[in-house]
């Protein structure tokens, strides 16, 4: 794939003395069990993956899996302590310091979970302070800021400190910070955690329109399943290092790769999560009815006008043709059936 | 025997216990035995023994090697001694340039290097005190005394008072608001009309001075810690023994580095203050949430940026306590520097109290109190304060502070020159009170003190007496029949039942340290001492501190005389004792109960403050009464921290008890202060310093280990 942003090949993230040494002696076989009796940390194991541009990879996994040092990597906050790392094709852990510090303030952004602004600046100046640590001056940096701070509807509150904001609003001026330098890969780590339940609805959504209209190539990390459902293109769901499973949020939902992933599956709401060309049937019968629902839907949408039908409902795809249908047992089925506590 | 079995630890202390007194009673004490009172080391008497080691011939009264250990360390301070001297006056002798004499001259290298530390801190002291109270010293430095006499108009005029208590009110308001303003005046206002200005101006000047390069020295230094764990462990020892040494056994070496003055003492105050900074830096630093941190190398910065755009801000508070420190320490240093002849508050109550002046002691002392006290909360006031939005105020709104300053500036220059016509033939009072001019009330305090000597003393007299034969004299004759080894065993004894092999190691060291000097004797006299202020303090600290908790608002009043008395160098505390009971060993331990009583007090609210929220509730709803509370969930909890206030109440009765040398104690301090007047002093009060150091460290290292094992056990570390 040349459209590749981002690029892991074997990546292994390892803490502890003579980590290197052992990750040469394990070749290949990293059991997390031997190094953590060797008194070494396995925090990624064998990561392999891409993004593409303009995709949204949502990496979870719950406390201790390993997803934000695999994001530490990739931003190299911390060096990988095997593998390799491109971005844009660069090879990143051949980057000298200089090219690293050039990489971070032309293409890269990120935003913290615990939203890591300067205390002694306001919120116009945090915004603004990536910008000036670029060397461009105050006033651009601050007119810049300015359109920023609009961009995420903090208007009016530019002067304030953080100290004098909300959670969410202080997430806010994380993410126009993590955006100011027009950054072509956005990293989140956990975002939105930090937040209580309603705001952190709100702010998925904005997150949402902001993506729509920046599309950025995005690495999200967060533990909340239903939130990796809700943004992702694609979900890597890790433990213990590694990656368990990376597909397509609906490929996750019907075909869960181990014990582990289904776990997480099986509590979530499918009509929200697949698609009608998830579940259609590939044959197209003769005796459809009158309606028709294109493939792209999520099931909740298009659910009630499948039910009220008497006869199968034929598929369509963007050319308006016929690739499948699909009946109202179908529907009661995928929501309904297959589920171990089901009904 | 069950009980002993379900507590193997009191079985072992037990039996450390009966080993020791064991050892007491086996070793007999050596019929020769006998306190020596005058410094053995310079007289010849027969009877001493000799030994040489390293060229250095040490003498010493020799007795049973379990009673006392022989001297063998005897040579080092001997050695340090010489070791300065030939530095300092024959090593690496070099040709310097002579501007005087247009010549070559030879000197040591580190006699030159001193001689111009010495001379840049002279010039920039002269500097600083000639702009607040005028002189010429400056001028001349660029110019020369001929271009003086040519031009008599040629003199820094110095500030007139008007104008310095102006600008205290002014940056006052501008850092609290109007109480400390309103303090800050009236200290001001308080300090010229009592005639102390000259010596209070040239108190500031010599902090102005010795805390901003402590600062910046600390400040470098903490930063480069922080970045390289090597630099750290480096430091690390350094600054635990810096923080236990007394500071008055740091001034006896700068003698002979630097000589006598201001300069030196300004050089020597740097060295006491900047480990205080660097701790607080690495403790700011270290605090920074890692986020940030990536937040700032996310945003591209580089190292440099890093520190002073993202780091140093971030942690700004805790290098402002920081700052704090630095001008306490320098304060305290200022007054403590009077014995190696800085100029100022410190000097003239030195005076005072060797005249037995106390009314003008006291005057001197209120006056350094109150400096304390404004110092302490401008520099707390400058670190709480947050950065304001000042973008959309006016220009007079932003600027008023200095708008008011220049006016008051103005108005102080146009009064000091009023001033000139209204106080003709006399001393301008609107410019500058000399010190003998002011209102004193030196008299009615020494008459007070009479009344209090002449109404009281026979009861005063009767509890000195009762003090000294019945509780302090035993006590010190107990302290002095322990056998060094006796003394070690328990010592070393209680390390490894605390903290295992390597406590026993580290205390071992520290002890055999001082056993081998030769001022074993003298160690178990301070120690005695401090025990003795340690143990009331703690016991009137620890109820203090209980009663008060029970009331908030009653803690937060305890809390703040604590602040308030702790600001004052501890040199202040000496002179009430002394107006009360005179010259006594009884007039040294209240000193030290008092000032060892304000940790005690704090730990123990702060203890019993931290403990959870949670754990209170949780208590109430089990139904226990308030007795209850707070002997099974506040004191078991707070114990580790108040045992932390113990250390602390360690650390400050040894301080007061070396400077209580000054009224005449016959520990280590005295040696100390006779080191100070003593040419080849250097080696013994560095050694002598060091060696109060390790009774600090010892109990230091032994109460740390434990309150780190018991909060671990808690889960509350």
């Amino acid at each position: 794939m040349s459209d590749a942003v981002i690029k892991c090949e074997s990546v292994y993230k390892i803490f502890g003395e003579n980590a290197e040494k052992m990750l040469q002696d394990a070749n290949g076989n990293v059991d997390a069990k031997t190094f953590q009796e060797n008194g070494c940390i396995v925090g990624v194991n064998n990561a392999s993956f891409e993004v593409a541009k303009g995709e949204m990879l949502v990496v979870m996994g719950l406390s201790g899996s390993g997803k934000s040092t695999l994001l530490r990597c990739i931003s190299r906050l911390t060096d990988a302590t095997g593998g390799k790392i491109f971005i844009e094709g660069q090879d990143l852990l051949e980057l000298n310091n200089k090219e690293l510090i050039d990489l971070r303030r032309n293409k890269m952004g990120m935003v913290f979970q615990s939203f890591a602004l300067l205390p002694h600046k306001t919120v116009v100046e945090n915004i603004a302070f990536p910008l000036q640590i670029k060397g461009i001056n105050t006033d651009d940096s601050i007119s810049k800021a300015m359109d920023m701070v609009k961009l995420v509807g903090l208007d009016g509150r530019e002067n304030y400190f953080p100290r004098e904001l909300s959670g969410g609003q202080q997430q806010r001026v994380g993410i126009a910070r993590s955006l100011a330098v027009e950054p072509d890969i956005w990293f989140l780590d956990e975002p939105f955690s930090a937040l209580d339940p309603l705001i952190r609805k709100e702010m998925q959504d904005e997150f949402l329109r902001l993506q729509d209209k920046l599309q950025k190539t995005i690495m999200f990390i967060t533990h909340d399943f239903d939130e990796a459902l809700k943004l992702a293109d694609r979900i890597a769901i890790m433990k213990d290092g590694i990656i368990e499973q990376l597909d397509t949020p609906a490929k996750i939902v019907l075909n869960p790769a181990t014990e582990y992933v289904r776990k997480f599956t099986e509590e979530v709401p499918r009509e929200k999560v697949l698609l009608i060309e998830d579940v259609m049937d590939q044959s197209t019968s003769d005796n459809l009815g009158d309606l028709r629902v294109s493939k792209d839907e999520i099931i909740e949408n298009v659910a009630e006008k499948i039910l009220t039908q008497e006869k199968t409902v034929g598929v369509i795809d963007s050319n308006n043709k016929i690739i499948g249908s699909i009946n109202p047992t179908k529907i009661i089925n995928t929501v309904f059936g297959g589920r171990k506590n089901g009904n | 025997m069950e009980f002993l079995k379900k507590n193997p630890k009191i079985f072992q202390w037990l039996f450390l216990l009966i080993i020791f007194f064991s050892l007491c009673f086996a070793i007999e004490v050596p019929e020769t035995y006998k306190f020596i009172r005058g410094q053995a080391e310079f007289i010849k008497d027969p009877n001493q023994s000799t030994f040489v080691f390293a060229g250095k011939e040490v003498r010493y009264y020799a007795f049973d090697v379990f009673w006392r250990l022989p001297p063998l360390l005897g040579w080092l301070p001997i050695w340090i001694n010489d070791s300065l001297f030939f530095l300092m006056n024959d090593w690496m002798p070099m040709e310097f340039w002579n501007e005087d004499t247009q010549e070559f001259k030879t000197r040591p290298l580190l006699l030159q290097i001193s001689r111009n530390l010495t001379g840049f801190m002279t010039f920039i002291i002269e500097l600083i005190r000639e702009i607040l109270l005028g002189g010429l010293e400056t001028i001349v430095a660029f110019t020369s005394w001929d271009f003086i006499d040519a031009n008599p108009w040629a003199e820094l005029p110095g500030l007139p008072w008007t104008i310095v208590a102006a600008g205290a009110t002014i940056l006052s308001y501008k850092l609290s608001g109007k109480g400390l303003a309103i303090f800050a005046g009236l200290t001001m206002v308080y300090i010229s009309i009592f005639g102390q200005w000259k010596p209070s101006m040239q108190t500031l000047s010599f902090i102005l001075v010795a805390a901003p390069l402590s600062f910046i020295f600390g400040l470098g230094l903490g930063i480069s810690a922080f970045k390289s764990k090597r630099v750290e462990k480096a430091l690390y020892p350094i600054l635990l023994v810096m923080q236990t040494m007394p500071q008055y056994a740091v001034l006896v070496p700068a003698l002979v580095l630097f000589g006598v003055g201001d300069h030196a003492a300004v050089i020597i105050t740097m060295i006491v203050a900047i480990p205080p900074m660097i701790l607080l830096t690495l403790l700011g630093l270290r605090a920074i949430p890692p986020e940030v941190i990536e937040a700032g190398r996310m945003s591209g910065c580089n190292n440099w940026q890093l520190m002073f755009k993202v780091l140093i801000p971030t942690a700004r508070r805790d290098i402002l306590i920081g700052v704090n420190q630095v001008i306490m320490v320098c304060f305290s240093m200022a007054v403590i520097s009077a014995f190696i002849g800085a100029k100022g508050l410190g000097f003239n109550l030195l005076l005072a109290l060797n005249q037995l002046n106390i009314g003008l002691a006291l005057e001197a002392g209120l006056c350094i109190s109150l400096i304390a006290i404004l110092l302490d909360k401008m520099s707390l006031a400058w670190a709480n304060k947050q950065t304001d939005y000042f973008g959309n105020l006016s220009f007079f709104e932003r600027n008023k502070n200095t708008i008011f300053f220049i006016g008051a500036f103005v108005i102080g220059i146009i009064l000091a020159y009023v001033g000139t016509f209204l106080f003709k033939g006399t001393f301008n009072y609107l410019f500058e009170i000399p010190h003998n001019k002011g209102i004193s009330t030196a008299d009615f305090w020494n008459k007070g003190v009479d009344w209090i000597f002449d109404t009281f003393f026979v009861y005063i007299k009767a509890f000195n007496t009762w003090l000294i034969q019945e509780v302090l004299q035993p006590m010190r004759a107990l302290y002095l029949r322990m056998p060094a080894v006796a003394t070690i065993v328990l010592v070393v004894g209680a390390g490894y039942l605390i903290g295992g092999i390597r406590s026993a190691l580290v205390v071992c060291g520290l002890t055999l340290f001082i056993a081998l000097s030769p001022w074993w004797d003298r160690a178990l006299v301070t120690t005695y001492m401090a025990t003795f202020g340690v143990i009331i303090s703690c016991l009137i600290g620890f109820t203090v501190g209980t009663l008060c908790f029970q009331s908030k608002s009653a803690a937060k009043f305890m809390l703040g005389v604590c602040d308030i008395f702790q600001t004052f160098p501890s040199f202040v505390y000496l002179i009430p004792v002394m107006m009360l009971f005179g010259i006594t060993d009884t007039s040294v331990l209240i000193a030290v109960i008092v000032y060892a009583t304000i940790p005690a007090t704090r730990y123990t609210i702060e203890g019993l403050r931290s403990v959870p929220v949670g754990l209170h509730e949780a208590a109430t709803m089990s139904g226990v009464n308030k007795f209850q509370r707070l002997t099974k969930i506040e004191f078991p909890l707070a114990f580790p921290h108040m045992m932390l206030g113990l250390n602390q109440t360690i650390v400050f009765a040894l301080f007061m008890v070396i400077i209580g040398a000054f009224i005449g104690t016959e520990d280590l301090g005295q040696y100390i202060l006779k080191a100070l007047s003593d040419k080849n002093g250097a080696g013994i009060g560095l050694t002598l310093g060091i060696c109060v150091a390790f009774i600090g460290l010892i109990f230091d290292n032994l109460i740390r280990t434990w309150v780190g094992k018991r909060k671990k056990h808690l889960g509350i570390a």
